[in-house]
C-alpha cells in the first residue's frame, strides 16, 4: 500500500495502482486519449504525463506505477508544457473539420486542446491524410481524423475478440486498419465509436443527423435481448436518434451490442397508430378507441372465460403484463402463456429459469457449459463476459448442441440430451474434467428447451448441475438463459398457464383454437405465433406498436407504446427489477399498454383496481416481491425441476436464432438492421468481405 | 595508442579466418571452464570491477546491469544480444559478426553463465544475411565442439544460443521494441517500468546487451577487471570500437582506449580529415543521433562518456562521421531528420507527428524559406519531442537538430537572408 503525495495532497492507494489512478481518486482531472479504464494501457498518447520528483523525465502516468513517498505534481509549469506540446502534436495532423464532425460537442480531442493546448497554429506545411476505410454498415470511418491511440484495437482484441482491427506501417505513415479491407465481424462493433476519442470513427446511420447538445438525454433500459443492457436514449423532439450505452459494471459494463444501438430507427418505422377493426368483408379498418373497445367487448361479454387465451410477446413491460393478468383473472380465463416462442421449460420455479449464476459471476466460472445457446447472438454482452473470463483465465468452455461461431475456443461434447445422460451416466471422456471443476455452471438455452421433449430436457439439465456439482452453498451454477426482455417478468408474475384449472400452454392454446374451442385470443405484442395455424373462429386480439405478423392476423387492433415510450419495469435475465423511463411520446393515438388495459376493463364494467402507474406497481410488489428489490438480483433457493415424463429424444438442439439482426418487430422494421442482415448473413457476403 | 597486445578484437580486419581453430589460436575459449568454474558472483564482481559500460550507446555500467537480474526464481532468464546495429555512421558490431563471431558464442556462454539464462538469443539486422550466416556457423561449430548446448564446456551448465535475423527496422534496435520483435510482435518499444530485468521476453527477466559488450567479456575474465580498467579516463574505462567515416582520408574501424583524443583518433588511424585538419567543419562523435561538434570543440576533446556529455554530446555508438568544410551542413542533418522521420515507430505523439514536422522544417531551413523565428519553433518542437516519448527515438531525432541550431544557428540564419534577398528581388 504505497503512500504517495500528488500536488501535496496525501493518498495511500493499492500495490500497483497507476499514477493516472490515484490522482482520479482525489478528483484531480487527467487529460488523457489512449487510457480507458476497462482496456489495457498502451501509454501511447502522452498526455497524462506527470512529473515525479527525482525523475529525470516526465512519467506517463497511465503506464507509472505508484510508489512509496513518490512527490508528483500533475499541474507544474514542466506538465503543463509539455501537455501543450502534446496537444500542438496532437493537431498538427488532425484536420481541423471540426464543423463537418459528428464527434463535434462530444469529442476528447476538442474538449482537451481548449482546455490544455494552443490557441493557434504554427504548423505550415501540408497536413497528412489517410484513405478511409469501409467496416461495414455500422462503423464509418474518417481516418485522417485518427490520433493513433489505438482505443479501437485494443476494444478488437480484448473485448470484441476480433482481431480484424490492427496498426499497420509505421511513423508518420500508420493507419488503423484491417490489412485486407473487410468488415468488422462483430456484435459489439458499435461500441468502436465509443471508445473512438476522436472523430475517426463514428455512427453510420447516424451521420450528420445532430448534435449532441441538441439532444434529450433519457436513461432507460434496453428490451433487444434479456440482458437487460443499461443504455442512454438521445431523442430530438419526438424521435429517437441513438442509443448509447451507460456504466452498469454488472450487467453491461460499458458496452452495448450492435442491435441495442442501431434497431432505433425501427422506431420509426411500420408503427400502428390508430386501432383497426376487422369490417365485414375481413379488411382491418381504422376506427375510434371506443368502436374498438366495444366491439371487443362486446366480444368478451358472450365468451365463456375458459375460452379465451392470452399469450405475452418479447417486449412486454411488467407493468402491462400485470394488467392482462389481471384482466384474464376476472374474465377467469386459465390459458396464460408468456413462452411466445414455444419453449416448454418448467415456469413455476424460479430457480429452474433463473440464470442462478448472474451476468457478472460468469467471470467467477472455471468450467462452463453452453447447452443449446449461441450466447453470442442470444445474449451478446453475456457472451462478452464468457470471453473476458476465457482471456483472464482461460475459462474452459463446452458446447452440448450444434456447433457455434464464437469468439472463444470450446470442446464439443455432443449434440442432444443423449450426451447429458451419457454424462450423468459417467459414459462420457468429459465425466473427470466436469468432476474437477471448482465452479462449473452451465447455459441452458432456447434451443434445448423449443422442442417437444423441452420439460424433460429442462429437468435433465436440473439434475446435470446437480451431479456435477454446480449446486453449492455459495454458488449456483445452473442458468437458463431468456431471449426476451419480457420473459422473466412475465415468469415472476405468473403469466403462465393455471395448470390447476386446465390452462393451455401455447400448444394447448393453439390446438384448442384449431379445433374451435378458442373463441378469444389476446395477443399482446406477440408476433412470431403459429397464427397460421389459428382457427378462423377464434377472435384475436392484438395489441402492439409495429405492424407486423400479429396485427395482420388480428381481428381488433390495439396501437400500444414502444420501450422509449413508457416508464416500465423490466425483469432480465437473471433476474434484476430494471426501471426504463419514458424518452419520447407514443405515436399517433397509441397509449400506453397497461392503460388500454385498464380502459378495457372499465368498458367491461369491472374497472382495474389501479388508476395511476405508482398503484400498478404496488399491485405487482403484492403479486411478487421481487419488485420492491430494483436493481439486485436475489439469490434463488435452489428447487430442483422435475418432469413426470423424462423420455427425451435423440434429435439435435437447434439453435434458436438464425439471424441476430432480425429478432423482433422493431429490429424488423429497422432499416439499419435490414443492412446488417444484408451484409453479415445473406448469400453476398463473400462478395463484400473480399473487397479490395 | 593501443598495443597491439592489449586489443581485444584481435581479428576485426577478417585478415585471419572466423573458424573455431582460428579464434582459438587468438585465445578464444581459452580456460572458459575455469572461469565459469570460479562461478557467477566472481564474474559479476569482475566485470564490475573493469568499468565495462554498454557499448551500445546508453553507456550504462554492464556489471550493474548484470546484477538487476533475479538470483533466482521460477520463470526462465534470458540474455538478448542486440545486433540490430542500424545507427548511421556505426559498422563496428557487423565485424566482430562476420570476422570474430567466436567472440560472442563465448561472451554470450560466460554473460547467460553469470546471470542465471540458459538461453540466449542474438537479434541481428535484416539486412546483415551473409553476418546472420557467419554468425550461426561459429554457433554450430561451438556446438559440435560441445562447448555451448547441453553441458557447455563441460561445466554441467546447459546453454543454448539463437540467431534471430530482423526485418529492417531501426528502431528494433531499441532494447524493448526488440523484445517485442523477437516475440513475433511488432516493433514497438513498451513502456518502462517494467524493465527488461523483471519483465523482458515473453515476461521473463531479460538482459539485453550490445554486441561489442558480450564479446569484449571473455577477454575481460582472461586478463582480469583490472587490466581493462587500467586504459581509459576516470569512470570511463577500458578499450573501445571506433567507426570513423566521412570526409577522412582513411575511412576505418578500430579499437582504441577510451578517452582518446577526438585529433589523435582521426589523424592517427583515419589518415587526417580531407585536405588536412583545419579542412575539417563539424564532427559528429557517436552516431548520427548525437549532436555535432563544431571544429574548435573537436580540436580538444577526449572520446569517452562523459567529456562528450560535457561539451553537450555523447559518445554513443562512437560511430565518427567526420565533414569538412566542403559540407552541406544543413542538408546533412535534414537527411538526419529525414531518417528518423522514416524510422519512427510512430506509437507515440510527439515522435510520430514531430519527427515529421521536423523534417519538414529541416527541408525549408536548408532552403532558407523560413523566418529568423521560425528557428526558435524548431528548437520548441524538439524541447516537445524531447523527454516525452516512450523510447529515445525522441531524443535521438531532435539532437542532431539541436546540435545544429547550437553551432551552426548563423549559417542557417544566413540562408534565410539571402532567400529573403531573392524575394526582394
Amino acid at each position: 500500500m504505497p503512500k504517495l503525495t500528488i500536488d501535496d495532497m496525501e493518498v495511500t492507494v493499492e500495490a500497483g495502482t497507476s499514477l493516472l489512478q490515484a490522482a482520479e481518486q482525489l478528483g484531480i482531472e487527467v487529460p488523457r486519449f489512449c487510457y480507458h479504464d476497462r482496456l489495457s494501457v498502451a501509454g501511447n498518447c502522452r498526455m497524462c504525463l506527470m512529473e515525479v520528483e527525482g525523475a529525470p523525465k516526465l512519467a506517463a502516468s497511465c503506464t507509472a506505477p505508484c510508489g512509496e513517498d513518490m512527490k508528483v505534481h500533475t499541474k507544474s509549469e514542466k506538465v503543463k508544457t509539455a501537455q501543450k506540446g502534446v496537444m500542438e502534436m496532437m493537431l498538427i495532423n488532425h484536420p481541423l473539420d471540426c464543423p463537418i464532425c459528428d464527434q463535434g460537442g462530444e469529442c476528447d480531442l476538442q474538449d482537451q486542446s481548449v482546455a490544455y493546448g494552443f490557441d493557434r497554429s504554427r504548423f505550415l506545411d501540408n497536413k497528412r491524410s489517410v484513405k478511409n476505410k469501409d467496416l461495414g454498415p455500422l462503423v464509418k470511418t474518417t481516418m485522417t481524423r485518427c490520433i493513433h491511440c489505438t482505443r479501437c484495437v485494443r476494444f478488437g482484441e480484448e473485448v470484441a475478440g476480433i482481431e480484424e482491427l490492427g496498426v499497420l506501417n509505421r511513423g508518420e505513415h500508420l493507419e488503423i486498419g484491417t490489412y485486407v479491407e473487410q468488415m468488422i465481424t462483430s456484435e459489439l462493433s458499435g461500441n468502436l465509436v465509443d471508445v473512438c476519442p476522436v472523430g475517426a470513427l463514428t455512427s453510420k446511420p447516424y451521420a450528420f443527423k445532430a448534435r449532441p447538445w441538441e439532444l434529450t438525454k433519457t436513461e432507460t433500459i434496453d428490451v433487444m435481448d434479456a440482458v437487460g443492457s443499461n443504455i442512454r436514449v438521445d431523442s430530438r423532439g419526438n424521435e429517437v436518434l441513438r442509443v448509447l450505452p451507460r456504466l452498469h459494471e454488472d450487467v453491461n459494463e460499458e458496452w452495448i451490442s450492435d442491435k441495442t444501438r442501431h434497431a432505433c430507427d425501427g422506431l420509426k418505422m411500420g408503427r400502428l397508430d390508430k386501432p383497426y377493426l376487422k369490417n365485414s368483408k375481413g379488411k382491418l379498418k381504422p376506427v375510434s378507441w371506443n368502436d374498438a373497445f366495444e366491439a371487443i367487448s362486446a366480444k368478451i361479454k358472450v365468451t365463456d372465460g375458459s375460452k379465451i387465451a392470452a399469450v405475452v410477446g418479447d417486449l412486454c413491460d411488467c407493468e402491462s403484463i400485470m394488467a392482462l393478468k389481471d384482466v384474464m383473472h376476472l374474465l377467469g380465463s386459465p390459458h396464460l402463456e408468456c413462452r411466445s416462442d414455444g419453449s416448454k421449460f418448467n415456469p413455476y420455479i424460479p430457480s429452474g429459469y433463473n440464470f442462478n449464476t448472474s451476468i457478472a459471476g460468469v467471470e467467477d466460472a472455471d468450467l462452463i457449459i453452453l447447452i443449446g445457446t449461441n450466447p453470442r447472438l442470444e445474449a451478446a454482452m453475456l457472451n462478452a463476459r464468457i470471453y473476458k473470463n476465457w482471456r483472464d483465465n482461460k475459462v474452459k468452455v463446452a458446447v452440448i448442441g450444434s456447433h457455434i461461431d464464437v469468439n472463444y475456443p470450446y470442446v464439443h461434447l455432443g449434440t442432444g440430451s443423449e450426451t447429458l445422460q451419457d454424462l450423468i451416466a459417467g459414459k462420457h471422456d468429459f465425466d473427470e474434467t466436469l468432476k474437477n471443476a471448482k465452479k462449473p455452471m452451465l447455459i441452458l438455452g432456447t434451443g434445448a428447451t423449443m422442442r417437444n421433449d423441452g420439460l424433460a430436457v429442462h429437468a435433465l439439465a436440473c439434475e446435470f448441475a446437480e451431479h456435477y456439482n454446480m449446486i453449492q452453498d455459495d454458488w449456483n451454477g445452473f442458468n437458463l438463459l431468456h431471449m426476451s426482455a419480457s420473459r422473466m417478468g412475465a415468469l415472476a408474475l405468473g403469466f403462465t398457464p393455471k395448470l390447476e384449472n386446465g390452462g393451455h400452454d401455447l400448444d394447448g392454446i393453439v390446438k384448442a383454437s384449431s379445433k374451435g374451442n378458442l373463441d378469444i385470443l389476446y395477443v399482446m405484442g406477440a408476433d412470431d405465433l403459429p397464427f397460421d395455424k389459428l382457427g378462423d373462429d377464434t377472435f384475436v386480439i392484438y395489441q402492439g406498436h409495429h405492424g407486423d405478423k400479429g396485427a395482420a392476423h388480428a381481428d381488433v387492433v390495439l396501437p400500444s407504446v414502444a420501450y422509449t415510450e413508457k416508464n416500465a419495469t423490466y425483469i432480465n435475465t437473471e433476474g434484476r427489477v430494471q426501471i426504463a423511463r419514458k424518452a419520447t411520446f407514443p405515436v399517433g393515438d397509441a397509449k400506453e399498454d397497461w392503460t388500454i388495459l385498464r380502459s378495457l376493463s372499465a368498458y367491461l364494467g369491472r374497472p382495474l383496481p389501479y388508476d395511476n402507474l405508482l398503484e400498478l406497481r404496488e399491485r405487482m410488489v403484492q403479486e411478487n416481491d421481487l419488485f420492491n428489490h430494483v436493481d439486485e438480483v436475489i439469490a434463488q433457493p435452489w428447487n430442483k425441476v422435475i418432469a413426470s415424463d423424462i423420455s427425451v429424444n435423440k434429435v439435435p438442439f437447434k439453435l434458436p436464432m438464425a439471424d441476430f439482426y432480425q429478432t423482433n418487430v422493431i429490429c424488423r422494421a429497422s432499416g439499419t438492421m435490414q443492412e446488417c442482415t444484408d451484409a453479415f448473413f445473406s448469400a453476398n457476403i463473400k462478395k463484400r468481405r473480399v473487397n479490395g | 595508442m593501443l598495443a597491439d597486445k592489449d586489443r581485444i578484437f584481435t581479428n576485426l580486419y577478417g585478415w585471419e579466418s572466423p573458424n573455431l581453430a582460428a579464434a582459438k589460436k587468438r585465445g578464444d575459449w581459452d580456460g572458459t571452464k575455469k572461469l565459469i568454474a570460479k562461478g557467477r558472483e566472481w564474474i559479476i564482481d569482475e566485470v564490475k570491477k573493469s568499468g565495462l559500460r554498454g557499448r551500445g550507446g546508453a553507456g550504462f555500467p554492464t556489471g550493474l546491469k548484470w546484477s538487476f537480474m533475479p538470483k533466482e526464481g521460477d520463470r526462465p532468464q534470458y540474455l538478448v544480444i542486440n545486433a540490430d546495429e542500424s545507427e548511421p555512421g556505426t559498422c563496428k558490431d557487423r565485424d566482430i559478426l562476420r570476422h570474430d563471431p567466436h567472440k560472442l558464442v563465448e561472451g554470450a556462454l560466460l554473460a547467460s553463465f553469470a546471470m542465471g539464462a540458459k538461453a540466449s538469443y542474438i537479434y541481428i539486422r535484416g539486412e546483415f544475411y551473409n553476418e546472420a550466416v557467419a554468425m550461426q556457423k561459429a554457433i554450430d561449430e561451438a556446438y559440435e565442439a560441445g562447448l555451448i548446448g547441453k553441458n557447455a564446456c563441460k561445466t554441467g551448465w546447459d546453454f543454448d544460443l539463437y540467431v534471430h535475423r530482423g526485418a529492417g527496422a531501426y528502431i528494433c534496435g531499441e532494447e524493448s521494441a526488440l523484445l517485442n520483435s523477437l516475440e513475433g510482435k511488432k516493433g514497438m518499444p513498451r513502456n518502462k517500468p517494467p524493465f527488461p530485468a523483471m519483465a523482458g521476453l515473453y515476461s521473463c527477466p531479460t538482459t539485453v546487451n550490445n554486441v561489442e559488450t558480450i564479446a569484449s567479456v571473455g577477454e575481460i575474465l582472461r586478463r582480469g577487471g583490472d587490466w581493462f580498467s587500467s586504459f581509459g579516463n576516470e569512470r570511463n574505462h577500458g578499450t573501445k570500437l571506433f567507426c570513423i567515416s566521412g570526409h577522412v582520408n582513411r575511412p576505418c574501424n578500430v579499437e582504441e582506449e577510451l578517452g582518446i583524443p577526438l585529433r589523435e583518433l582521426i589523424e592517427k588511424h583515419a589518415g587526417g580529415v580531407r585536405g588536412g585538419w583545419d579542412n575539417l567543419l563539424a564532427v559528429i562523435p557517436g552516431g548520427s543521433s548525437t549532436p555535432m561538434l563544431p571544429k574548435s570543440i573537436c580540436d580538444t576533446v577526449e572520446m569517452d562518456f562523459d567529456s562528450l556529455r560535457e561539451v553537450q554530446s555523447g559518445l554513443g555508438t562512437a560511430g565518427v562521421i567526420v565533414m569538412d568544410k566542403s559540407t552541406d551542413i544543413v542538408q546533412a542533418i535534414t537527411r538526419l531528420s529525414q531518417f528518423y522521420s522514416h524510422e519512427s515507430c510512430g506509437q507515440c505523439t510527439p515522435c510520430r507527428e514531430g519527427t515529421g514536422w521536423l523534417w519538414e522544417q529541416m527541408k525549408r531551413m536548408t532552403r532558407g524559406e523560413a523566418l529568423i523565428e521560425d528557428i526558435d519553433v524548431m528548437l520548441d518542437v524538439c524541447s516537445e519531442i524531447e523527454g516525452n516519448t516512450i523510447c529515445a527515438l525522441g531524443e535521438a531525432a531532435v539532437w542532431p537538430v539541436q546540435g545544429l541550431v547550437r553551432h551552426f544557428r548563423s549559417e542557417i540564419e544566413r540562408r534565410i537572408v539571402e532567400y529573403r534577398k531573392t524575394l526582394v528581388a
